[in-house]
């Protein structure tokens, strides 16, 4: 498989539009400065000089793909965003990096943890937010060919054992059930964005274990939100789980909230986010332990959750 | 420039002002920071952007940025007198019908981009000559700033970045016009010495009086033997505020004004130097 970086070259190699930047963040990118001559553009440690710049270049028909840290990108850049991409209704693509849980051990700065709420609300912006680098790299194309101003919360994850991903789709999620066949409502549906796809994956596994059927809908992307699968998701199980690296209030529990609302179902939903805290920094796999993210602990809670089964 | 050159451009900043003044109520308009730029924005359109309706949708032309967007008022005006924009179209100032309010925005053709929040057409500039550069042309983009404006960091963010990418084909020109609001720059944040600034940021800059066509040509004709010098240029026009009604000018208190209908009849007349304006309207403070 391609990685992101090979695969943005393509794109841009075929493509003289796409113009890729940073502000002094080449993780995701570092080979790409000598392979694009002039449309590689590192304005330095300035998230609001690059968006808006990217706002010009746009203007001028080019397609910007901006690389920042996800935090300092999506908050620090914000009005520009808001102001120069969004109401411009400019094709920029902010590449946001270390989002959520990716951020480890740097602790609260740099913890994007607000992003999906930040730029949902942005009129006509889209949000993207790959399971893995697979899934980031299946969507790429048609991300940078939309006319919409789209965030991508980057991820260079290996996809999770066992999981393969569907083409590709605007607006569509991608849903795993126990059985596709089954007529009877799920027992369980996870609904999930981004690196927490593997460990609702382990979570369905555990779940399935205990005898339950489980649904599980990889979002891929909060906007716009894949509709009927959120309203499937509710109608066809007792119990429905958001399961986001998010702050609870704006993101993946707050959109399904708003499509339940919106079409007059009712659920049993059981949110499964950051509540009004940042998470402990510490390398990846103890964050996820210390805040009760493990794909044991996420099945755990669900298993809890769950009305008593009559059999 | 001849002086007959002169005279005509005198007396369409004179026709600019009158539109200026006539957006100045019903709901009102920035009066005070729209006098300031007219001449600059009159010259800059006459004499020195290829730029109008027969080339907007050419790569080559170039471009004008208004970052201090509440000066809208003589941008509209000069668009009137170029034929670009139809007088009557004025009449629909902050009416739904139109797209003619407070701020710049798109819809009106001419104009490039919104603004409003100050500091953000700095960078955008950047972004268009960026491009400009890549493409090998040597068209011209220029942004124009209010000196209250240069207390926002991303104005010298972008210059910063314009003169490590080496973009001579970029103009700032700031409209000095020693207010922000409703204070004095030098009394609130103090921006002397200005010229230094931005030539320790990394631009050629000259200083000329900004409502005498004459320096304002010899200004610009002298950035721009600088071009291929790799460094943005910057011309800071010293203007007065309210320039023209000697009633309001230079009134830390006349930014934003409503005038009401028999004031704007006494401010024309005043432009006109028959008699001056006796002003009651409520001023808008926001210190």
């Amino acid at each position: 498989m391609k990685n992101y970086e090979q695969t943005l070259l393509e794109l841009a190699q075929a493509d003289e539009r796409i113009i890729v930047m940073t502000a002094e963040n080449r993780a995701a990118i570092r080979n790409l400065p000598n392979l694009l001559p002039g449309r590689f553009i590192d304005t330095g440690i300035t998230e609001q000089t690059m968006v808006g710049a990217a706002a010009g270049l746009a203007l001028r028909g080019r397609i910007p793909v901006l690389h920042a840290l996800a935090t300092f990108l999506t908050l620090r850049a914000f009005e520009f965003v808001r102001t120069d991409v969004g109401i411009g209704g400019l094709p920029v693509k902010l590449v946001g990096g270390v989002p959520g849980f990716l951020s480890d051990g740097n602790g609260p700065t740099h913890q994007a943890i607000e992003d999906v709420a930040l730029m949902r609300g942005i009129p006509g912006f889209h949000v993207f937010c790959p399971a893995d680098e697979e899934d980031l790299v299946l969507a790429l194309p048609q991300i940078i060919n939309s006319p919409n101003p789209t965030y991508i919360r980057h991820n260079a994850l290996k996809t999770v054992a066992g999981y393969e991903h569907e083409p590709f789709e605007i607006g569509k999620a991608e849903v795993r059930r126990t059985s596709e066949s089954a007529t009877r409502p799920d027992d369980v549906a996870i609904l999930v964005y981004g690196m927490l796809l593997a460990q609702a994956w382990d979570a369905k596994a555990r779940l399935e274990a205990e005898g339950l059927s489980v649904r599980l809908v990889n979002v891929r992307m909060p906007k716009p939100i894949d509709v009927a699968a959120v309203l499937g998701a509710a109608r066809e199980s007792s119990l429905l789980v958001t399961l986001e690296d998010h702050f609870l209030t704006g993101g993946l529990f707050s959109i399904v909230s708003e499509v339940l609302t919106r079409h007059g179902e009712t659920a049993d939903v059981l949110p499964i986010a950051l509540e009004e805290h940042w998470f402990k920094p510490a390398l990846l796999p103890d964050v996820l332990r210390h805040e009760g993210f493990t794909g044991e602990q996420i099945a755990a809670r669900i298993l809890e959750r769950l009305p008593i089964r009559v059999s | 420039m001849t002086q007959e050159e002169i005279d005509q451009l005198q007396e369409m900043a004179l026709r600019v002002r009158e539109h200026i003044i006539r957006l100045s109520t019903d709901g009102g308009c920035f009066t005070g920071a729209s006098l300031s730029c007219a001449d600059l924005i009159v010259y800059l359109y006459n004499r020195f952007l290829n730029v109008g309706p027969h080339n907007f949708d050419a790569p080559d032309r170039d471009y004008l940025f208004l970052s201090k967007g509440h000066d809208v008022p003589a941008l509209y005006g000069t668009f009137v007198e170029l034929g670009w924009l139809a007088a009557e179209r004025l009449g629909n100032h902050l009416k739904t019908n139109d797209f003619i309010y407070w701020h710049p925005n798109r819809a009106i053709p001419g104009i490039e981009f919104h603004s409003g929040s100050l500091g953000h057409l700095p960078s955008v500039a950047v972004g268009v000559a960026l491009d400009c550069k890549l493409r090998g042309l040597d068209n011209r983009v220029v942004v124009i700033t209010g000196d209250g404006e240069l207390d926002e960091g991303t104005v010298w963010e972008a210059l910063q970045v314009a003169a490590a990418k080496k973009l001579d084909n970029l103009l700032f020109i700031v409209d000095r016009n020693h207010f922000q609001a409703n204070i004095r720059t030098e009394e609130l944040i103090p921006l002397e010495p200005l010229a230094p600034k931005f030539e320790a940021f990394g631009g050629r800059v000259r200083r000329v009086d900004g409502h005498d066509f004459a320096a304002l040509e010899a200004g610009l004709r002298a950035l721009s033997d600088g071009g291929g010098s790799g460094k943005p240029a910057v011309l800071i026009a010293d203007t007065i505020r309210g320039r023209g009604l000697p009633s309001i000018q230079e009134r830390a208190d006349r930014w934003f004004c409503n005038f009401s209908h028999e004031e704007v009849a006494a401010l024309l007349d005043e432009l006109h130097g028959a008699r001056q304006a006796e002003i009651a309207s409520e001023a808008l403070i926001v210190r």
